[in-house]
């Protein structure tokens, strides 16, 4: 029962990298970049929840949207302000552009908020589910539940909406999607507002889990989200998925019978073997670079 | 009036200048071909019609509108199709998928209907193959699906660059058949071709370029027994 339990906080956790990663993933797939301020969306989504709840005394459900929206708008301005004007520059240029949006909200978050964490009310209050003695964490099955919920949705307007149709065309061939009528830069703008509207949620649910939120707080699950999309092949809806959940059950099972210190280490272990055996990830298709 | 009117077209890559003041016109209804020889500038022309590439001078007036000044985005909902070198299908995605982006821009689900069924007439082999992932069709049936996507935006006039390239004689046959069929229907075609013998047979007027210039223009059926023509292209 006590394995059943960690396995039910990893998929929790799991499922929250998981949503990170689909956003670094999609961003990846259209723009072949790695958006590293994505982490950093988390925070500013959890900061909004605090506002929207503690400051302007928000219901939960309303802060979420809040905190949704800030996001999606965060995060469709980053791209339009820092990664647009560099669509035909080299990738190491991006690169270091996403790492300097990420010190940018890091910073801000500093001077606006200061260094010292602050307590969040968790948004998401619901009773231990009991069985017989056992007992497994509401929120815990919250989390999974919104997040395998958010992934069908995704999945869904993927494939089956000429949105989402138009996002992996412009993935697939910029100037051929031209040629059929796909507004490029809109398609990468909604890429970047569901992947950070799924990051804001992402932080809602990592907050109510850890109950504190600082400056720094997007970069752990951000890195580790960005280790999920790889470990599932950068590029696939699914294997981020899959990625994710996969990590957050490592994670957890190794803090519950190895070690919590070295839990890190193995999970970031994980990555390096699977990427040797496998290195497009585990769903990643093997591409062979146009030239 | 012609339908598609450029003049003085300039294009460069950098500072190489790869065309160098071009003027060619192609009228409602023609088949027109812009044959030479690899790097004479063909593919570029076509990208510079649909904005794939930048002008740097000159104009592409298409029904009244220059198109130099128009999103690539914003050009095949007026009519313009464009089936580029290479294909460029959506590999990744099934063959009606393919199809379904080639109707992008329009709204009417009935007339899309109505074009998938067209295209299905042109393409028997496309709607055996409609689930099959675009990257494993073979080239031939690429070719196929690259027509049908373009026509999918029910275009009054169609570009197309080097249909036949890569595809057994069987199939450039065919593919120029299917060409004759679509011109027959009223689509005006401007065809970018290597195979030069084979595209003067089926078109009205051609140009012939070199280097980023008109060398020679004409009917199809003058140029086909040009003495130059016959030397440079038909290997005669």
């Amino acid at each position: 029962m006590e394995f059943l339990s960690q396995l039910i906080n990893g998929l929790s956790l799991g499922s929250i990298y998981a949503l990170i990663a689909l956003g670094y993933t999609m961003v990846y797939g259209i723009c072949k970049m790695l958006n590293f301020a994505h982490g950093d969306v988390i925070m500013v989504g959890a900061y909004m929840l605090s506002i929207a709840m503690a400051t302007l005394h928000f219901p939960p459900f309303l802060s979420i949207l809040v905190s949704m929206v800030v996001c999606a708008t965060l995060g469709v301005c980053i791209e339009k302000i820092a990664y647009k004007p560099l669509r035909n520059a080299s990738p190491l240029a991006v690169l270091i552009t996403a790492i300097g949006v990420s010190y940018f909200l890091q910073s801000s978050a500093l001077l606006l908020f200061g260094s010292t964490q602050r307590r969040v009310e968790s948004a998401i209050n619901v009773p231990n589910l009991q069985i017989g003695a056992f007992s497994i964490s509401g929120n815990s099955l919250i989390t999974l539940g919104v997040t395998v919920v958010l992934m069908v949705i995704i999945t869904w307007f993927i494939n089956n909406t000429m949105t989402g149709k138009a996002i992996l065309a412009v993935s697939e061939d910029k100037g051929a999607a031209q040629l059929m009528g796909i507004n490029v830069n809109r398609t990468i703008s909604v890429t970047f507002l569901i992947g950070s509207a799924l990051a804001a949620v992402a932080g809602v649910l990592f907050i109510s889990a850890y109950g504190y939120v600082g400056p720094y707080t997007g970069s752990m699950p951000g890195i580790k989200a960005f280790v999920a999309a790889v470990l599932g092949g950068i590029g696939s809806v699914p294997g981020a998925m899959l990625g994710g959940i996969l990590l957050g059950i490592i994670e957890s099972l190794s803090k519950a019978y190895i070690s919590t210190q070295l839990s890190d280490a193995i999970v970031f272990g994980v990555l390096i073997v699977v990427l040797l055996v496998r290195p497009n990830g585990l769903l990643g298709k093997k591409r062979t670079e146009k030239v | 009036m012609a339908m598609l009117q450029v003049e003085n077209l300039q294009v460069y890559y950098g500072v190489i200048q790869a065309i160098k003041g071009i003027s060619f016109h192609v009228d409602q209804g023609e088949v027109v071909a812009l044959i030479g020889a690899n790097g004479a500038g063909k593919t570029t022309i076509l990208h510079t019609v649909t904005g794939l590439v930048p002008a740097k001078a000159g104009s592409i007036m298409f029904e009244g509108t220059d198109l130099i000044k128009t999103p690539s985005h914003k050009i095949v909902s007026m009519g313009m199709a464009h089936v580029p070198e290479g294909r460029r299908i959506f590999q990744e995605l099934s063959v009606y998928e393919n199809l379904q982006l080639g109707a992008f821009t329009r709204r009417d689900k009935a007339e899309i209907a109505a074009s998938l069924e067209m295209v299905y007439d042109h393409f028997p082999r496309l709607k055996e193959r409609k689930n099959q992932i675009a990257g494993t069709l073979s080239g031939g049936e690429q070719q196929m699906m690259a027509m049908g996507r373009a026509l999918m935006s029910k275009p009054r006039i169609i570009l197309m660059d080097e249909p036949s390239m890569g595809l057994s004689p069987l199939f450039v046959s065919e593919i120029f058949e299917i060409i004759k069929e679509i011109s027959r229907e009223g689509v005006t075609v401007l065809i970018v071709e290597q195979n030069a013998k084979k595209v003067l047979s089926i078109a009205d007027r051609a140009y012939v370029l070199e280097t980023g210039k008109i060398v020679l223009e004409g009917n199809a059926a003058d140029l086909i027994n040009d003495d130059s023509v016959k030397k440079a292209y038909l290997g005669e």
